[in-house]
């Protein structure tokens, strides 16, 4: 009973006047039961926090582990000049050659990022510096709300809006390419990048606006030479998130990209990208093959360069810190 | 003042009309940029849900998918996404709270927390497929349960946890230092001072960043194909967690890529629509309350 009464209250009820007292008194009572349990509760506590954040931690590097370890079983029969440089993927004749799909990676997320960085600019200027308060209001929970669309919803959309549409545009029957996933990507990442880009931009202080117009300068020249400079690790910050998500993004891209193991050296010409061939091969290959493991291996590649992403990140955030 | 009267004597006058056609062309580009933007927003999420939802009837929400005849339903693809959504939130909310107000509150500053946050970081950033293979490699290969509506939560969790831990620690840190300081000075333990007042006056951001994490949970895919399959056991409230685990947006793809059925384009459309209007209901349903709230505070 005693006990009962000494209870920490989990939550904000208000206790009657009587009911505190008595809970007062109890405790004070025995002040030493009642600190020594709160004690514990707060060293447990802290104990389980440590703990689940050293499970995070415990993830990525099992994630590492698995990967690589499943991965490097790649090399015991192809060699990795074959894996990195070789064009021929053939898993059904034994020729892993990963490359086109590595290049796929880099040129379809160097397209993305050609259209997506300029525009996102531009929103992202419209949105801090030049509309009125009530849509900028209106606008950023949009925004937000856009980034949370399921990427196959998008897929869906390329597949059945946008190819037909660059059919009709190009004349040809082909659609599906690097030129569909970059636009396709281009939408998904635009939100992401301009709300990072806006808040960096809303970030620089008033007062180098207002010394570049007391010299004299236009908006224009306020913004191109003043603002974006300040506001350059934010920006650089957000194209680099982007980027990220351009790599790992899997379903929307494998609606649009026409899944075939061929060199993207043109823009309407079905291709594959290191996502895309994981997800459309590996249900259909048994777990202990070299065709499986190389699978694996492009896994391990994406992971490596969003880690790297990641660690280019915080070098530019350290940066930013000391300016 | 003089000069200036005779704009062509002018020294700048060059220069400024320039300058000022630059500044008037890149307002108008900035400005069209700006409002294309508005209308394609308003008309991709027009499209979407125009072409889905006039369509949707109680037998399509509710009734089991077909692999061959017209007119199939999503009843179970539905409630398996709610099944593996609530399951993989109930995993990584409170591992990912504890860890973001282990980060915020008890973390000192010294170079193995540093590398602790890198690792969060890290993992945040790690392409949701990579999550599907560990998936596979945990669940299917080395515990051997096949795909599952389990694994499939399990390998969402940890999609979801590091953006869990980095939303809690930013909004745990963003509590004014004084609320703090009062509830220490009012002899409150760490841990009182954490219930009571960071985590109430923090729960605008922690829940916002819920929103984020469970509308990309219910959309998510890749991870899903992987560890969950693209079929679902074909009957309403299966609890079992150990049945196959596909939910809406696999069946969404997979209608449309590698379904025979002949009513696919439709099924897909109104799936689609089914996926944003439920995206959009989960953000709008938690963040409109406290949208009001905190304008009742200001």
């Amino acid at each position: 009973m005693v006990m009962s009464m000494m209870e920490v209250p989990n939550s904000g009820t208000v206790y009657s006047s009587e009911e505190l007292g008595r809970s007062l008194e109890s405790s004070s009572g025995k002040t030493f039961g009642r600190r020594a349990r709160l004690a514990f509760y707060n060293r447990t506590f802290k104990i389980v926090c440590i703990a689940s954040a050293v499970f995070v931690c415990l993830i990525l590097f099992s994630i590492l582990f698995l990967m690589g370890r499943t991965g490097i079983l790649t090399f015991e029969t192809v060699s990795l000049k074959t894996f990195f440089f070789s064009t021929d993927w053939v898993p059904e004749n034994e020729q892993y050659g990963a490359f086109v799909f590595i290049f796929g990676t880099i040129a379809l997320t160097l397209l993305t990022m050609l259209i997506s960085v300029p525009l996102s600019l531009l929103i992202a200027i419209f949105l801090s510096e030049m509309t009125p308060a009530w849509l900028k209001n209106a606008l950023r929970p949009v925004l937000d709300l856009l980034v949370g669309i399921p990427s196959v919803v998008y897929g869906f959309l390329g597949l059945t809006i946008l190819i037909p549409m660059l059919r009709s545009l190009t004349g040809t029957s082909l659609g599906d390419g690097i030129l569909a996933a970059g636009i396709v990507l281009t939408i998904m990442v635009l939100p992401t990048i301009s709300r990072i880009t806006d808040d960096s931009i809303v970030a620089v202080p008033k007062k180098f606006r207002d010394a570049s117009y007391a010299l004299g300068s236009t908006r224009f020249q306020t913004i191109v030479r003043v603002v974006i400079p300040a506001a350059r690790s934010g920006i650089m910050y957000a194209v680099i998130l982007g980027m990220a998500r351009a790599i790992g993004e899997t379903m929307a891209v494998v609606m649009v990209i026409g899944n075939t193991p061929q060199l993207a050296d043109a823009l309407f010409k079905p291709t594959s990208v290191l996502t895309s061939n994981i997800v459309m091969q590996i249900p259909n290959v048994p777990f202990d093959s070299t065709w499986n493991y190389a699978l694996y291996m492009m896994g391990f590649i994406l992971l490596l360069i969003s880690l790297i992403m990641i660690i280019a990140v915080r070098l530019i955030q350290g940066k930013g810190v000391k300016q | 003042m003089s000069a200036g009267k005779t704009t062509a004597d002018h020294p700048f006058a060059a220069r400024k009309s320039l300058n000022q056609f630059n500044n008037k062309l890149f307002t108008t580009v900035v400005w069209v940029v700006g409002i294309c933007t508005v209308i394609f927003i308003i008309a991709l999420l027009f499209l979407i849900l125009e072409k889905g939802l006039p369509k949707l009837d109680w037998g399509f929400l509710y009734g089991e998918p077909s692999e061959i005849e017209e007119g199939g339903g999503v009843g179970p693809l539905l409630f398996n996404s709610f099944y593996v959504l609530i399951i993989s939130l109930l995993i990584s909310i409170p591992l990912g709270m504890a860890s973001g107000i282990y980060l915020a509150e008890f973390a000192p500053a010294n170079k193995f927390i540093g590398f602790i946050r890198i690792c969060v970081e890290g993992l945040a950033s790690v392409p949701s497929i990579i999550f599907g293979l560990f998936g596979i490699v945990l669940f299917v290969e080395s515990l051997d349960m096949g795909l599952t509506i389990l694994g499939a939560a399990v390998s969402l969790a940890f999609l979801n946890l590091p953006v869990l831990t980095r939303v809690t620690e930013e909004a745990i840190r963003a509590v004014p230092q004084e609320m703090k300081s009062a509830s220490f000075a009012l002899g409150s333990t760490h841990l009182q001072t954490i219930r009571r007042v960071l985590i109430p006056v923090a729960l605008n951001g922690i829940i916002t960043g819920i929103c984020l994490v469970a509308g990309r949970a219910f959309g998510e895919s890749a991870v899903i194909i992987l560890t969950g399959g693209v079929t679902s056991s074909g009957v309403m409230w299966d609890f079992n967690p150990l049945s196959p685990g596909a939910t809406l947006a696999v069946h969404l793809w997979y209608v449309q890529s590698e379904a025979i059925v002949p009513d696919a384009q439709l099924i897909a459309e109104k799936s689609a629509a089914v996926l944003v209007f439920i995206v959009l209901l989960i953000n709008i349903v938690f963040r409109v309350p406290l949208w009001i709230n905190s304008r009742k505070m200001r």
